[in-house]
């Protein structure tokens, strides 16, 4: 499907759509180039062929380039994703050999030529290498949280990451202490994607029903990675507390990515823990199973995401712009996504989670008041529109000085 | 007709930079403020106003919520959202003002002040904001009110807060354009609005209402 800027207008409004022409104006001839691990799986991804193409109808020169590594090389960096984001991981100083290794190789390979190139993770973090050849401007995107990260793998990366004109983060919690610039760019998601576009009773219903669902009894879905952080298990500890009081079903639906070699083992330790209960359905989808996904979670009663730790979780902000109720883990970025009480709810515990689950289901005012809520934070905030301004106030910003105002003057 | 220039409509568009500057306690609160930079202080004083109603505390600024909701010291967050930002034309004097309340209250504290944990501390940002012309321009007062109809949020929150304070302009644009234009009455009658207890959609309709009947 080709994108096309004007297909938004109805969704945002006028002055969001007039507003990206006008910046694009200023941005004028100025190439931007992505580059990040992976083009398929994971939310990094998701965003980016969303938003290239529609960057590249405001008519703004943008290209998207993936590194190579093989598998030994995505077991290290997930590894180093794990210790960054806090978890206790053994890192060897052979893993940081073949980081090494796979980014020689990738420099060799990357064509690099943007005016403002944009690297995404840490998986790439070392191509920065190639900047005093190429010249341009150098950014890089961190995803993950990394507020309390593993010292060493953290000491490791910002080596590389110093090295670059700015940094950007998705919360204010994850930033550092860096001498250079750290902007805080929140992900989005895309409102005409198949994830996200509106879709039928009929279309909603079908989908529900084909998965072993039944429309009639209340559903609770956790939509994400077969990942520890993401908690799934605490998921089924909830769901088992709520079934005490409520009938109602669980859905835990997943996705890989090619860069996430862990799923597996995840997965099955899910299956056991489910056991024979007829109303658990743990399904493990295919990639580019996204009108299923956006279905199931329009079917759904109420939406979970008890990561216990979080990036952005872009699950809740796709749950959220359906008018869902969502409990979330008080971490990372659902934290700037649920606004306790009135977007959704926060949690700590499994119990905490059951708790929220049995308030919503005994009160459909109320599931619908925070669904509409959600919907409202999410179209003002983290639409695929608002993340676009930023990458053009970004590209502008590397071409004037860090003051708190520059004054654009005259037309584009 | 008089000679004076034409209200050219800006809008002004913002990143959001993070300082790396946080605190956990009031105690670091208090050391934290003096050497954050004025942006940051303007801007956690100031981005409430822009966002949309339901997501308005009742703090009306960064610090007053985070003090009440993290550290739970109700007395100052009432005392921290209680200061009136109309009252200062500089962010320094906002900046004092804000520092005062901070100190008179720790002077009196007879306990520790607590420490909160490390992800509930209170991170100062500031933004990095861009103005551009959005092609509008009044030609006379008439024409003026005419078209503060038609401006976005951004450009109204621009003209009437931004331009105020943080460009320190001491007044809102619209007032001292029309006040250049001969027209005093309705530039006193603009400045008499409270930007901060209306929402912007409230503010653009309540100026245009002052307009109605002006004429040259």
């Amino acid at each position: 499907m080709s994108a096309h800027l004007e297909d938004y207008r109805p969704i945002v409004g006028a002055q969001v759509i007039d507003e990206l022409r006008m910046l694009a104006g200023r941005v004028g001839h100025r190439r931007l180039q992505h580059v990040n691990s992976t083009s398929v799986g994971g939310g990094v991804a998701e965003i980016l062929t969303r938003m290239v193409p529609l960057l590249r109808d405001l008519g703004i020169d943008t290209t998207w380039d993936v590194i190579k590594g093989n598998e030994a090389f995505f077991a290290v960096t997930k590894a180093f994703h794990n210790a960054l984001h806090g978890g206790t991981e053994h890192i060897s100083e052979e893993m940081f050999d073949v980081f090494r290794s796979t980014t020689e190789m990738n420099l060799a390979d990357l064509d690099a030529y943007g005016d403002v190139v944009v690297i995404h993770d840490p998986q790439p973090a070392g191509l920065i290498a190639r900047k005093p050849e190429v010249g341009g401007r150098w950014l890089w995107r961190c995803h993950i949280d990394v507020s309390t990260p593993d010292p060493r793998v953290w000491r490791f990366l910002k080596e590389y990451v110093a090295q670059y004109d700015a940094s950007i983060f998705s919360m204010p919690d994850f930033a550092q202490q860096l001498t250079i610039p750290q902007y805080m760019v929140p992900p989005s998601i895309d409102p005409l994607s198949d994830k996200n576009r509106e879709l039928s009773d009929d279309e909603v219903a079908a989908v529900v029903e084909r998965y072993g669902l039944d429309p009639e009894r209340p559903i609770l879905t956790q939509i994400s990675r077969f990942d520890r952080l993401k908690d799934p298990l605490g998921v089924l500890h909830a769901y088992r507390l709520v079934r005490r009081r409520h009938d109602c079903q669980l859905l835990l639906a997943g996705g890989g990515a090619t860069d996430d070699p862990e799923g597996e083992e995840v997965l099955r330790e899910v299956r056991d823990a489910a056991g024979d209960d007829p109303d658990i359905h743990v399904l493990e989808l295919p990639h580019f199973s996204d009108l299923d996904i956006n279905a199931l979670v329009r079917g759904s009663t109420v939406v979970m995401q008890k990561s216990i730790k979080e990036g952005f979780g872009l699950t809740v902000t796709e749950a959220l712009w359906k008018r869902k109720p969502v409990i979330g883990g008080a971490v990372g970025g659902i934290r700037l996504q649920i606004l306790n009480g009135v977007t959704g709810f926060l949690v700590h515990s499994p119990e905490g989670a059951a708790n929220r689950v049995v308030e919503l289901l005994g009160d459909p005012t109320l599931r619908e008041a925070v669904g509409a809520a959600g919907h409202a934070h999410v179209k003002e905030n983290f639409l695929t529109t608002r993340h676009m301004r930023d990458y053009l106030l970004l590209m502008l910003a590397m071409e004037h000085d860090d003051t708190d105002l520059s004054v654009l003057t005259g037309s584009a | 007709m008089t000679n004076q220039p034409s209200f050219v409509f800006d809008t002004e568009l913002h990143l959001v930079v993070l300082t790396g500057i946080k605190a956990r306690s009031l105690a670091e609160l208090q050391a934290e403020l003096p050497r954050a930079p004025g942006s940051s202080i303007f801007f956690h004083t100031h981005q409430e106003y822009l966002s949309h109603e339901f997501q308005r505390s009742r703090h009306y600024n960064d610090f007053a919520r985070w003090v009440s909701e993290t550290l739970r010291e109700e007395a100052l967050a009432e005392k921290l959202a209680a200061i009136d930002l109309l009252a200062f034309t500089t962010i320094r004097q906002l900046r004092d003002a804000i520092i005062q309340t901070v100190d008179a209250y720790l002077s009196e504290l007879d306990r520790a002040p607590y420490e909160c944990r490390p992800e509930d501390a209170f991170h100062f940002c500031r933004s990095r904001s861009f103005v551009l012309p959005t092609g509008l321009v009044a030609d006379d007062v008439e024409d003026f009110f005419r078209k503060v109809a038609s401006i976005s949020n951004a450009s109204l929150y621009f003209h009437f807060f931004e331009a105020r304070l943080r460009l320190g302009r001491r007044t809102s644009d619209f007032s001292r354009w029309l006040t250049d234009r001969g027209r005093p009455d309705l530039a006193k009658a603009i400045d008499a609005l409270n930007p901060y207890i209306r929402t912007l959609d409230e503010l653009r309709r309540d100026i245009v209402q002052l307009g109605t009947g002006a004429s040259e």
